[in-house]
């Protein structure tokens, strides 16, 4: 289970609603089984053409990246459960 | 009611729009395009753009919601709009906002549009465009279906790109042609303006209309227009209520075909007039056409002949029997013959493509053959907005038009062609059977014939392999035009 997970997240500006969707997102990798994972953040009004490349709308927005198939997941990922599900992605057991 | 000030028009460049909306769209405002699957919003959207680009070297940005990039430069290929070359030349940009089927986007909490936002401000500014079309909004809301969310932002882009100068049109879909303006209520707060486009089904024929519903703040033309979508043009409004219809203007007369029709005219008819000839079938009305197609070109005219009747082969052999070479005309190319069966296309369509040809030919006269054949294939209403239209066009272009209309009765009556363009045309010519003692006799009668005077006596005329001879008035018979000729030989008919 070597394979890297690799993860962006558009956001607009350094807002409330970006610095709330990077922490829900860091609560959520750090809930993965595997542990780990690249994020990388992509500023939609500094670098719209990576919003273009990626066909972005909203905002903030996950894409899973790698593995393949790719993800998408947008809001502000409140609902760890929701957002690790949307991104295929498998929580590790409760511990006993 | 009174504005001291009204917004500014931008030019849409789309043939007959600018007319019903005095000027084109409000300049730096939003217009809400709405119609039901099937109105041609897509096709509205991208002329728009496309004009700007053809005729006013305005770039522009198509974001699109539903339809995939490359099937809308595909579809509008046929339209001649080369939109992959006018993105190569910065023209055009498009901004894929189209779900991935492959992608879904899942939503988890709230979120903005500012990616979009962005994207779209990026490409108007480095484009420099001035015109956006959004197509369709609908399909925003079924990949977001967050409704609250929707509304903000889109109020939130509709307010930057005011800022930026842009005029923006979006397309919306309605569901009745009759009903809400649209599906998602999205006029209340995206849109300044909203024009409707509808695809009627009307006597069993599909009828094309736009209407302007409001224009905030701008004069502009109501009720329903009837439009067509022809490879060539893309959209065209056919603008009744703009057409003014003018009397004939021209004191400049030409032969009618006939000499002896001349001189009851009073010396030919006038250059920009238009003839109604109405007959029963076999009074000669195909001849009179044929000697008005061939006195023209005679005269050194460009004569153009629309026949809904007959075939050109048929045609051609009639004119050839009176003794005129249609073929040879035609060969030297100031005569030329179009052959349609009417129900093959809708009116408006009819309309555009005879407008197109007489633009094209640049022909001094043109005949219609029948008016009546056409009239059976149509809803009343549309064929009077097409002879409504066609004859203001041949008025402008100031080409002599000769239309012809079969009565329905072989003797006196007259057709529900005439009653409804009887008012439109300059002048009218019957021709009409009298019954005599055993035979059938013909008789021609100027019924009217405006800014001139003109024989007003009902004369008899003959057909022979040269053609129509109007030979002396009717003395000793009444009621030839109501249907029942009386005769009075005792010759005491001038002592009443």
């Amino acid at each position: 289970m070597a394979s890297e997970l690799r993860l962006k997240l558009f956001i607009a500006g350094d807002s409330p609603r970006a610095r709330e969707a990077a922490a829900n997102l860091a609560r959520a990798v750090a809930a993965l089984a595997n542990g780990g994972a690249q994020v990388e953040m992509v500023d939609v009004l500094e670098d719209p053409e990576a919003a273009d490349e990626y066909r972005i709308l909203t905002t903030p927005t996950v894409v899973r990246e790698a593995p393949a198939p790719r993800r998408r997941v947008t809001g502000d990922l409140g609902d760890t459960a929701q957002v690790l599900a949307a991104l295929a992605l498998f929580p590790s057991p409760p511990t006993t | 009611m009174t504005r001291a000030m009204t917004v500014p028009k931008h030019r849409t460049g789309i043939p007959g729009f600018d007319l019903i909306s005095e000027g084109g769209l409000p300049r730096a405002r939003a217009t809400l395009v709405a119609g039901t699957a099937g109105s041609a919003k897509t096709v509205f959207a991208t002329h728009f753009l496309a004009s700007g680009i053809v005729h006013d070297d305005e770039p522009g940005v198509f974001v699109t919601f539903e339809d995939r990039v490359e099937d809308i430069r595909a579809n509008m290929l046929g339209f001649g709009w080369d939109i992959a070359g006018w993105e190569k030349s910065g023209k055009w940009t498009f901004i894929d906002a189209a779900p991935d089927p492959e992608e879904p986007t899942s939503v988890v909490g709230s979120f903005d549009l500012s990616a979009l936002l962005s994207r779209i401000e990026r490409a108007v500014k480095k484009l420099g465009a001035k015109r956006i079309s959004l197509d369709s909004l609908n399909a925003l809301f079924v990949q977001f279906p967050n409704q609250p969310i929707l509304r903000a932002e889109l109020f939130r882009i509709t307010t930057k790109l005011k800022q930026l100068g842009v005029t923006v049109l979006f397309t919306g879909e309605r569901i009745d042609e009759y009903g809400e303006v649209t599906r998602h209520g999205i006029e209340e707060f995206v849109a300044d303006n909203v024009i409707i486009l509808r695809n009627l089904l009307d006597n069993e024929r599909r009828r094309r209309t736009i209407e302007i519903l409001k224009l905030r703040g701008a004069p502009h033309q109501r009720g329903e227009f009837p439009f067509t979508i022809t490879s060539r043009d893309g959209i065209i409004v056919i603008p009744l209520s703009g057409i003014e219809l003018t009397q004939t203007s021209s004191t400049k007369r030409v032969t009618s075909g006939v000499t002896r029709l001349d001189e009851m005219c009073g010396g030919g008819i006038f250059r920009d007039s238009i003839l109604l000839v109405s007959g029963a079938t076999g009074t000669g009305k195909t001849l009179l056409v044929t000697q008005f197609m061939a006195g023209g070109f005679a005269a050194g005219e460009r004569c153009l002949l629309f026949a809904f009747e007959e075939s050109k082969d048929q045609l051609f052999r009639n004119a050839a029997a009176w003794g005129f070479d249609f073929a040879k005309m035609e060969e030297s190319g100031r005569l030329k013959v179009v052959n349609r069966y009417p129900h093959a296309m809708a009116m408006e369509d009819h309309l555009v493509e005879m407008q197109q040809l007489v633009h094209d030919f640049k022909p001094n006269r043109v005949a219609v053959d029948s008016l009546s054949a056409l009239e059976r294939v149509s809803s009343l209403r549309s064929f009077r907005e097409f002879v409504i239209s066609l004859t203001s066009f041949l008025k402008k272009e100031e080409t002599a038009g000769l239309f012809t209309s079969t009565t329905p009765s072989l003797l006196g009556g007259g057709s529900v062609t005439e009653k409804h363009i009887s008012t439109l045309t300059d002048s009218i010519i019957l021709l009409r059977y009298v019954e005599s003692y055993g035979e059938m006799l013909r008789s021609i009668v100027l019924l009217k014939m405006r800014g001139s005077h003109h024989d007003s006596s009902i004369r008899q005329y003959t057909i022979d392999e040269s053609g129509m001879h109007i030979g002396e008035p009717f003395k000793h018979v009444v009621g030839i035009l109501s249907g029942n000729p009386t005769w009075n030989l005792d010759g005491s008919e001038d002592e009443r």
